[in-house]
């Protein structure tokens, strides 16, 4: 945690409210994103239980797994989940822009040019916590391989038919929401805590409702007596007012309500399927009535969570959205693009494991993402740019004088002028440590620091300042201007190539054969 | 930078025991040494037909792994090989190319390097190396030596026979992928024992793949591998007789080693006389005993804990002040600026102790003649000093995360030293560690490590506690 981190949660705890960490919204926000609260059978991780999703506040839609064991219940659950959700997922696949680029030509070498199709918009799932994220990657991993009607070999149990698909969509935003920045996947604890501070630890973030209960306490509470009033606080019957924001469900609530709940039903249905043929009418009348009352039990224990999503969603639209937020949604559009063409050229499912090549490529990729994230916040917000000059890694401050200088030791002079700034802040910054300046002329700067002093730096320009001996005018700061140099680089280094798949060298295994895909075993099923 | 490093003698000049060499057992610490490197080399040299595509070498901390590297590669071009070697960090590289081109003047070297940074003027000093940006400029030189980052984007060559990768257990194992396509054969040397690399994102996802990309190259070449038996050098010569066992049974407890020299044969004499205070007790202790702890009262600092660092600064003020003299079987040397480094956990440490040693008229400028080197773990690894001040990464601390008990972390820390090591730390370590037992998650499929850290650490505080001197 950095240094500005901890000073904020210490500034919540005092004043009993979430104090800010960032001044704009670092993530992007959908016009239209799904919400989706997903739960799991207790002690079975990979059992569904629930889900309560939709676009619409008012009118969220939820399915349950009656039985959580039972897998043809389950498999009819996940099919009715795919029903609601990829219309959604499938509904950004048509409005497309175009886009020119250039390829490589593979048999001239020649670049030609190529116009790609890319969609307008992506969509956009928010969740309540990184385990609801993790919770779908292994729905996600347990359906996009099952094989359907539709397959050739169906097998014993084919599953509906857009269970697989709603697999690989599963697969691909999770996976997505792996890498640095991305919007596609989002948990709202995390939203939440990267632009707020709270007075508690991080542990204690990860529940929703008291993290949330810290931005706005009731009357006469603190933001520490609101949250604790969140996780613990109890109605009549003895459920509490917050349940947990899933996919684990409250123990008294799994033992009191929802057992009794699901061995009502099994009885009904066992009850149906020995009635005689007289009494059937009113056995299936019994299975309808139980299974009403497991939906009432769970929408009841789901929808405070859904109020608190979106009310997380509102805090988070207060603020203004971030200079790089439509570049980096580029990337998550070209990213559901890409998805969106693979699915419809009929390529298999994402592999159960990556190949060497694969996992390396994506690390690259995340690292990536991950620079190029630190450097747009700071960029975009002078708070998280305050983070780095707390730590030394940056300086800010007011130009007191500016000395024009030239290196002469090439044909024609260029100018180096040494720029002396008055800063209040600490850089770790030795003489000759190179720095780059924030917010300055459109083209990249590099400078070198010259000397430092408490309360006082000079650094002499390196670069960015056209390539005439006298500067082009604005590249070089005035004095009484403010600047803003960071000790690290403010473009992300691009990734070194990789081989392809089939040249994995013998370090790494050789190429990966089709040894690989593992045959397919009998399984138990009920 | 490579003021601060000592050239190894070659293993084989102390072939013959010293008198105080061998308690640990019947063969002389050099014969052994010889052995061992004697069949990498053959292996490495001569391979029989059908044997592994590589050989490994686990290295101990001062084992001479630098010489074998530069032996191997000099013994490769005499049987008519060209080869390339790959290094982690640029400074490594700078530093094998400075040796190599000293103990080889007939070998024709390449130095490869970024298009926008310079080799160090230690490593372009010799006639026989040629530095560029482009591989293509040094394909006819013996031996080409760059960064496993800018050899990643060397293409259009054709393969090398031979590689020798350094500090293998420091590459990750997706630059291997990289490179790998480079070479056929390759010998990869390294120390298990020193800090593992890392990533700044989330990896899990591939926790107990063979090919984990953010795994050491060792291990997935190993796994993939199996018929490769790794070689391992017995005896380090950096280490005195006080430190290997401490460092060999805490670090390295199914491996173990020893030490090169024998107990009294490395010496810190000081010339000036202690002047009372705890600092210079410490000192004192260290100079006596190979280690000494310079305790602080409890207390839970920020990271930069001003009191700590003004310790770690005042102690080596005081080295200099006190003109020590280091006795070795090298001879007797006086302990200069060059010759100490101080040790931290993290860069604003670091930063820091730079601070407040430039306070203290300690030169910290490498650039402006010989300087006490202070940086973190990371960046330490590899290097060797007569003197080491470490700033403990538990010192101060109110938890222990999984970062500050890495096991390597506190092994680099505590194995730069020919002479001695003075640990800076708050009191109530052992305690925090106790409350805090290692509970990171087990990944199905990746080998347990061991030591643990908090076991390490604690060995290691044990060992210290004898040689404490409270502030």
């Amino acid at each position: 945690m950095s240094l500005l981190n901890t000073l904020a949660r210490l500034e919540a705890v005092r004043s009993g409210r979430a104090e800010p960490l960032a001044t704009v919204r670092h993530r992007h926000l959908s016009e239209r994103p799904m919400v989706v609260v997903p739960v799991a059978a207790a002690g079975e991780e990979g059992a569904p239980l629930a889900v309560l999703l939709g676009t619409d506040r008012l009118a969220p839609r939820l399915f349950i797994v009656p039985q959580p064991l039972n897998r043809t219940q389950r498999f009819d659950f996940l099919a009715a989940f795919a029903g609601e959700l990829l219309p959604y997922l499938e509904s950004f696949a048509d409005a497309v822009e175009q886009i020119e680029g250039s390829e490589k030509d593979p048999e001239s070498g020649e670049k030609i040019p190529v116009v790609r199709e890319l969609c307008a918009d992506a969509p956009q799932l928010i969740v309540p916590n990184p385990g609801a994220v993790r919770h779908l990657a292994l729905l996600g991993r347990s359906t996009r391989f099952r094989r359907t009607a539709e397959d050739a070999d169906p097998g014993p149990y084919p599953a509906p038919p857009q269970v697989p698909l709603l697999g690989r969509w599963l697969t691909h935003l999770a996976e997505r929401a792996q890498v640095p920045g991305s919007s596609m996947l989002l948990p709202m604890t995390g939203l939440l805590a990267r632009h707020w501070a709270t007075g508690q630890s991080h542990l204690e973030d990860q529940h929703l409702a008291a993290q949330l209960a810290w931005h706005h306490p009731p009357d006469g509470l603190t933001g520490a007596e609101a949250a604790e009033r969140a996780e613990t606080g109890r109605d009549g019957d003895g459920r509490l007012l917050h349940p947990p924001a899933g996919p684990l469900t409250d123990p008294r609530f799994d033992s009191q309500v929802l057992a009794p709940a699901i061995t009502r039903h099994d009885a009904a249905l066992a009850a149906l399927r020995q009635a005689a043929p007289a009494d059937t009418d009113r056995a299936a009348l019994h299975v309808k009535r139980a299974l009403e009352r497991l939906h009432e039990a769970l929408e009841a224990e789901l929808l405070p969570t859904w109020r608190d999503l979106w009310q997380g969603l509102d805090l988070l639209r207060g603020l203004p959205p971030a200079a790089h937020l439509p570049e980096r949604w580029e990337g998550d559009r070209w990213s559901y693009t890409g998805h969106r063409d693979r699915v419809a050229a009929g390529e298999p499912p994402q592999p159960r494991r990556d190949d060497a090549v694969t996992a390396a490529r994506k690390l690259a990729q995340r690292e990536r993402e991950q620079a190029r994230l630190d450097i747009q916040e700071a960029l975009d917000d002078p708070l998280a740019m305050a983070g780095h000059r707390l730590a030394g890694e940056a300086f800010s401050g007011t130009v007191t004088e500016v000395v024009p200088e030239y290196d002469t030791s090439g044909r024609s002079p260029k100018p180096r002028p040494l720029v002396t700034l008055a800063t209040p802040d600490r850089p770790h910054a030795d003489p000759g440590r190179e720095v780059h300046r924030a917010g300055g002329p459109p083209t990249a700067q590099r400078a070198e620091i010259v000397a430092a002093a408490p309360g006082e730096v000079t650094v002499r320009l390196l670069s960015g300042m056209g390539r005439k001996k006298e500067p082009e005018p604005g590249t070089v700061p005035e004095v009484g201007e403010r600047v803003v140099f960071t000790l690290f680089e403010l473009t992300a280094r691009q990734s070194a190539p990789l081989p392809e798949p089939d040249d994995t060298p013998w370090t790494h295994g050789g190429p990966p054969g089709a040894g690989q895909s593992s045959p397919v075993g009998s399984e138990e099923w009920e | 930078m490579t003021t601060a490093m000592t050239v190894h003698q070659p293993p084989v000049l102390f072939g013959v025991p010293g008198p105080g060499a061998g308690p640990d057992g019947p063969v002389p610490p050099g014969a052994a040494a010889d052995a061992a490197v004697a069949a990498i080399l053959a292996e490495t040299v001569h391979p029989v037909p059908g044997a592994p595509r590589g050989v490994v070498v686990d290295s101990p901390p001062g084992a001479g792994k630098s010489t074998l590297v530069v032996r191997a590669a000099r013994e490769l071009v005499a049987a008519g090989e060209r080869l390339m070697i790959v290094a982690q960090t640029n400074s490594q590289v700078d530093d094998l190319v400075d040796r190599l081109a000293e103990k080889g003047p007939d070998l024709t070297i390449g130095r490869l390097h970024a298009a926008d940074s310079r080799p160090a003027p230690e490593a372009l000093r010799h006639g026989n190396v040629t530095a560029s940006a482009k591989a293509g400029d040094l394909l006819e030189l013996d031996v080409v030596i760059s960064t496993a980052a800018k050899w990643q984007w060397v293409k259009d060559t054709d393969p090398w026979r031979h590689a020798i990768v350094d500090e293998a257990y420091q590459m990750r194992s997706d630059a291997l992928l990289a490179v790998a396509r480079l070479f056929e054969r390759a010998l990869f040397v390294g120390d298990p024992g020193q800090l593992d690399p890392f990533t700044v994102v989330g990896t899990e996802q591939w926790a107990g793949l063979s090919y984990d990309p953010s795994g050491s190259a060792v291990v997935t070449l190993l796994a993939h591998n199996p018929a490769i038996r790794p070689h391992r050098l017995p005896v380090s010569w950096r280490l005195p007789a006080t430190a290997a066992p401490l460092i060999s049974s805490a670090f390295y407890p199914y491996t173990p080693f020893r030490s090169g020299t024998g107990a009294g044969e490395r010496r810190l004499t000081p010339g000036v006389r202690a002047d009372g205070s705890a600092v210079d007790a410490a000192i004192d202790e260290a100079a006596e005993h190979g280690w000494a702890l310079l305790e602080l009262p409890a207390r839970h600092t920020v990271r930069t804990d001003p009191q700590a660092v003004a310790a770690v600064a005042a102690t080596v003020r005081r080295l200099l002040d006190r003109e020590l003299s280091a006795h070795s079987e090298q001879g007797s040397t006086p302990l200069t600026a060059g010759r100490i480094a101080v040790g931290t956990a993290h860069r604003d440490q670091a930063a820091a102790v730079r601070a407040a040693l430039a306070g203290l008229g300690v030169p910290v400028d490498p650039a402006a003649g010989p300087a006490v080197t202070v940086d973190t773990a990371n960046r330490l690894q590899g290097r060797e000093y007569d003197v080491t001040v470490v700033l403990h990464p538990l010192s101060g601390r109110p938890d222990a995360t999984a970062f500050h008990l890495e096991t390597g972390r506190l092994c680099v820390l505590a194995s730069r030293h020919r002479h001695a090591c003075i640990v800076v730390a708050r009191a109530g370590i052992a305690e925090l560690l106790d409350e805090h037992p290692s509970t990171e998650p087990v990944q199905l499929g990746v080998a347990v490590k061991f030591p643990d850290g908090w076991e390490a650490n604690h060995a290691v505080l044990a060992h210290l506690a004898e040689h404490r001197v409270r502030l």
